[in-house]
């Protein structure tokens, strides 16, 4: 019963959630949320092994879910639907469904692949020179696909929704959320089955002390390579389900406000802490969405009281004010996140009477 | 075809100004702090910012004073209020993270959301709409045979070129640039000598900011449109123009600006002018792979 | 048959020469000390022969295969082992995770498996935590196995660095001081597990130390350097009484 009682509840949460989407008991904008949910818990889990684990300083986490996002996207344009771009669909578009995962896969193999780049570097360099090193490669892949006229170039790519339709043409059921949570799941469950295995502490060890994991046998350069490609791989599949939940994506929307997200919500949970991550993530997606309804609330109340002039109005751009402003704050007061490099058992030694992860 | 290579290589000295003066404070934090200053861009577009309100109150205001009476106003009083500016964030954000002894990380992080916190905060208190710069001196064009110069590029590229020899005498000459050099070897050694370890931190911040404020000046008059976002990728590419050329040395620092200007400016004249950061970043990164402490950095070794 | 072979060693970092023409040899498990002034160049030595530093000039053969420019971690998968001057331990983990990592070059399952976490896995994970375990219980140390070193005394800390050289099952084991930064008592103590461990594990060990007690009481023959170059070498009975190692150590005393 231990055993079983997390993949319970995880499927119960999953199960539940798609059929009250399903009985339209969840609106589309709720929906979309716990879709955003799932893919910011994939991407900060994911940077967590970069940044947490590994104790590396990367920044340029959204360029790997960029190269995820348009491989997918393009494979699933190319295949299943009519384009200008792409011409007419290559399979029959009864296939779509079949094909979503192993497209998701391939654009993550693709972003695993793009993750060399920045890989190969780190084994001779650390630190300030290695966050450089990603910053420029996040710029590069960004504006690589700026200057792709077959993907949209800055105008961005769209018609990804078509293939969502394809989907619920065989069985309509909401398969986007489906998928997410499928991806999700996976995505922790690898994560955590890696960084509690010896072979994965071995990325621990390079954080704590480089040299003595070189020299005590661990091969740092390939655990490097193993944990870069892993990490930019599983943005790579946040980034085919990011772009098919929108529908259509825009290389500026993997810059370097999207690395920052990320950033700010590894360093919100917790570097180390797989749990954390998780919490930061769900954390943060309601803060970003909360705040597009409190921003109008406030104004609304401030405009009650003669406090400021009718002419000025609080702008939804004040969220990207208050998150970076609770980060500030979080590092002054508790710099270690929310979670330090604990997980949730470590806080609540009680809970691991329920469950085992294996 | 030399004409336009001769002309290019004038106007890639002009960006390369620009770069140079925000990267050499990206360096002297990092010499002094072993800090990145995210948030350097940031200052930078404050300090246009500034100059902005600086000349439209002296300008357009009821004192309308004359164009060149205006400039000579606002330089140093943009330099001063960036700096101060400059200071205060070390003060608030860095200081007590330093204070505390935390994980330099934090510090890094603290820098890069403060910078974001500039930006936006800009961007909600003051609207989107561009800020025009209003034109300070009258546009004087110079003819060198092909080549032609407008007095305001020949100031900015001397401008910076100024700026750096006397940073160079600052830091080589008097006692606290000296000790500014001195505390990135030995923290603990530099209060010992006299000089307060917390007085070389101000003051680093203070040069730092002050030429962004310079820069942002020369950028606005320039490019005389403002947008709360100007100082994020201009801060970003300074910075690697900074670590291209060894982070910590401000030679390195000079140089590496105007490279990165000159490669930026040849890449447009050959290759669609969207392909410039592509091009800039790439070649940068191929710098950095292949000599990572950067062109002037020297090369720690690590001891076991 | 020879363990370890090294013939003309030279290490160069730019224009000082940090170990010059040095050379040295292992039959089998013979207990051997490195002896010399601060700064003399044992600790690169030892930071040669385990692959941190590719020498400037110079063989190492270890059973047989020239071992100089491999990796590090490639050398301690060959069989070399080595402690640090200043405790490099994972601090942050604990000390069985401290254990088990250091076994990395022989995981015998891939990326694959450990998250497939199918028998492959389970059985390697088994024999890692079994050997890391015993080593635990021969050393006393099995009662911290669940702590974090960096909350134990620094006795304890060092038996723990020797502990986890030896989970490598190493053929030579480097020991770079380990007496430093000890008191009397913890030094006797680790004379006795030296002796204890050279016996039985059966396996060549080679030490840097400062400590003359430690190293006259255990070594069988002593090599003395100073600036890079070997200035004598012995018993430990020759080596007290030979004059260029008293001039090394106490300076010229023709004042």
């Amino acid at each position: 019963m231990k055993k079983l009682s997390i993949p319970l509840l995880l499927a119960l949460i999953a199960v539940g959630t798609v059929l009250a989407a399903h009985f339209e008991l969840l609106d589309l904008y709720i929906q979309t949320v716990i879709m955003f949910v799932g893919v910011n818990i994939i991407l900060s889990s994911s940077f967590n092994i970069i940044n947490g684990y590994m104790g590396e300083f990367a920044c340029g986490h959204a360029g790997f879910m960029a190269v995820g996002a348009y491989v997918t996207s393009v494979l699933n344009l190319m295949l299943f639907t009519k384009s200008k771009a792409f011409g007419p669909p290559l399979l029959s578009p009864d296939l779509a469904l079949y094909f979503f995962p192993v497209t998701l896969i391939l654009g993550g193999i693709a972003a695993a692949i793009t993750g060399l780049i920045v890989a190969v570097p780190s084994f001779k360099t650390r630190d300030d020179y290695l966050a450089i090193i990603t910053l420029a490669a996040n710029f590069i892949i960004v504006s690589l696909f700026i200057n792709m006229d077959i993907v949209g170039g800055a105008r961005g790519l769209m018609g990804m929704k078509q293939i969502i339709f394809a989907m619920e043409d065989i069985v309509f059921i909401p398969w986007m959320l489906i998928w997410v949570f499928t991806f999700t799941y996976l995505t922790v469950f690898i994560i955590r089955r890696f960084v509690t295995s010896t072979y994965g502490k071995g990325i621990i060890a390079i954080h704590q002390d480089e040299i003595a994991a070189e020299i005590m046998s661990v091969n740092t350069d390939k655990m490097k390579l193993v944990a870069f490609m892993l990490s930019s791989g599983l943005a790579g599949v946040a980034g085919g389900l990011f772009a098919h939940i929108l529908g259509y994506i825009n290389p500026n929307s993997f810059g370097i406000l999207k690395s920052t997200e990320c950033l700010v919500m590894v360093y919100m949970g917790g570097m180390g802490s797989l749990s954390g991550s998780i919490i930061a993530a769900i954390l943060f997606t309601l803060l970003i969405e909360g705040l597009r309804f409190i921003i109008p609330a406030a104004d609304t109340l401030i405009h009650y009281l003669p406090l400021i002039p009718d002419t000025f109005h609080l702008s939804q751009v004040l969220k990207w004010v208050i998150i970076p402003l609770i980060l500030v704050i979080l590092m002054q007061f508790r710099p270690e996140g929310i979670m330090g490099n604990r997980e949730l058992s470590d806080f609540f030694p009680k809970l691991k009477r329920f469950y085992v992860f294996k | 075809m030399f004409d336009s290579i001769f002309q290019n290589l004038f106007n890639a000295l002009q960006w390369g100004s620009f770069y140079s003066l925000i990267a050499l404070g990206y360096t002297l934090v990092y010499g002094v702090l072993r800090l990145i200053n995210f948030a350097h861009g940031d200052i930078f577009m404050v300090g246009a910012y500034i100059a902005f309100f600086l000349s439209i109150f002296f300008f357009k205001g009821d004192l309308a004073l004359s164009g060149s009476t205006t400039l000579v106003l606002v330089i140093p009083l943009t330099m001063i209020l960036t700096s101060i500016c400059g200071v205060t964030l070390e003060r608030i954000a860095y200081r007590p993270l330093r204070r505390k002894g935390a994980n330099r990380l934090y510090v890094v992080i603290t820098a890069l959301m403060c910078g974001l916190i500039l930006e936006n905060g800009n961007l909600a208190f003051l609207g989107a709409s561009r800020k025009s710069f209003p034109e300070l001196i009258d546009k004087v064009v110079y003819q060198f045979g092909p080549i032609s110069m407008t007095n305001l590029k020949i100031g900015v590229v001397l401008s910076s070129i100024i700026v750096f020899f006397i940073l160079n005498a600052f830091i080589t000459k008097t006692k606290i640039g000296m000790a500014m050099r001195a505390i990135s070897y030995d923290k603990f050694a530099i209060p010992l000598m006299g000089i307060p370890i917390d007085t070389i931190i101000v003051v680093t911040f203070v040069l730092g900011s002050s030429l962004a404020g310079l820069a942002g000046i020369l950028f606005a008059m320039s490019y005389p449109v403002l947008d709360p976002f100007m100082g994020a990728l201009i801060g970003w590419k300074a910075f690697i123009a900074a670590v291209v050329g060894g982070i910590g040395d401000i030679k390195g620092a000079f140089v590496g600006g105007f490279l990165l200007g000159i490669v930026e400016i040849m890449a447009v004249a050959v290759f669609p002018s969207t392909f410039r950061d592509l091009i800039a970043f790439s070649i940068l990164l191929m710098i950095l792979v292949v000599k990572p402490t950067g062109l002037f950095g020297i090369a720690k070794s690590t001891k076991i | 048959m020879s363990l370890l072979k090294i013939e003309g060693l030279t290490q160069k970092f730019g224009g000082l020469t940090a170990v010059s023409d040095f050379s040295t040899h292992f039959q089998g498990n013979e207990l051997m000390g490195l002896i010399g002034p601060n700064g003399a160049g044992k600790t690169t030595v030892f930071n040669i022969v385990s692959g941190f530093y590719t020498p400037t000039r110079g063989n190492i053969i270890f059973k047989d295969k020239p071992i100089n420019g491999l990796k590090p971690h490639v050398v301690t998968g060959m069989g070399i082992a080595r402690t640090f001057q200043n405790i490099r331990l994972w601090h942050d983990m604990s000390l069985l995770d401290n254990i088990l990592i250091s076994q990395h070059h022989n995981l015998g399952y891939t990326l694959l498996d450990s998250f497939l976490r199918n028998k492959r896995y389970v059985d390697n994970e088994h024999r890692m935590r079994t050997i890391a375990m015993d080593l635990l219980e021969q050393l006393d140390l099995i009662q911290f196995k669940d702590e974090r070193p960096g909350n134990l005394p620094y006795g304890v800390q060092r038996k723990i660095e020797i502990a986890r050289a030896l989970s490598v099952k190493p053929d030579l084991l480097l020991l770079d001081e380990p007496a430093a930064g000890l008191n009397s008592a913890d030094v006797q103590d680790l004379i006795k597990l030296i002796a204890w461990i050279h016996k039985e594990f059966n396996i060549a060990i080679w030490m840097i130390e400062h400590q003359m007690a430690v190293v006259m009481s255990l070594c069988s023959w002593i090599q003395v350097i100073d600036f890079g170059k070997t200035i004598a070498q012995g018993t430990p009975e020759e080596i007290q009484s030979n004059p260029a190692v008293i001039k090394a150590y106490l300076g010229d005393d023709n004042i």
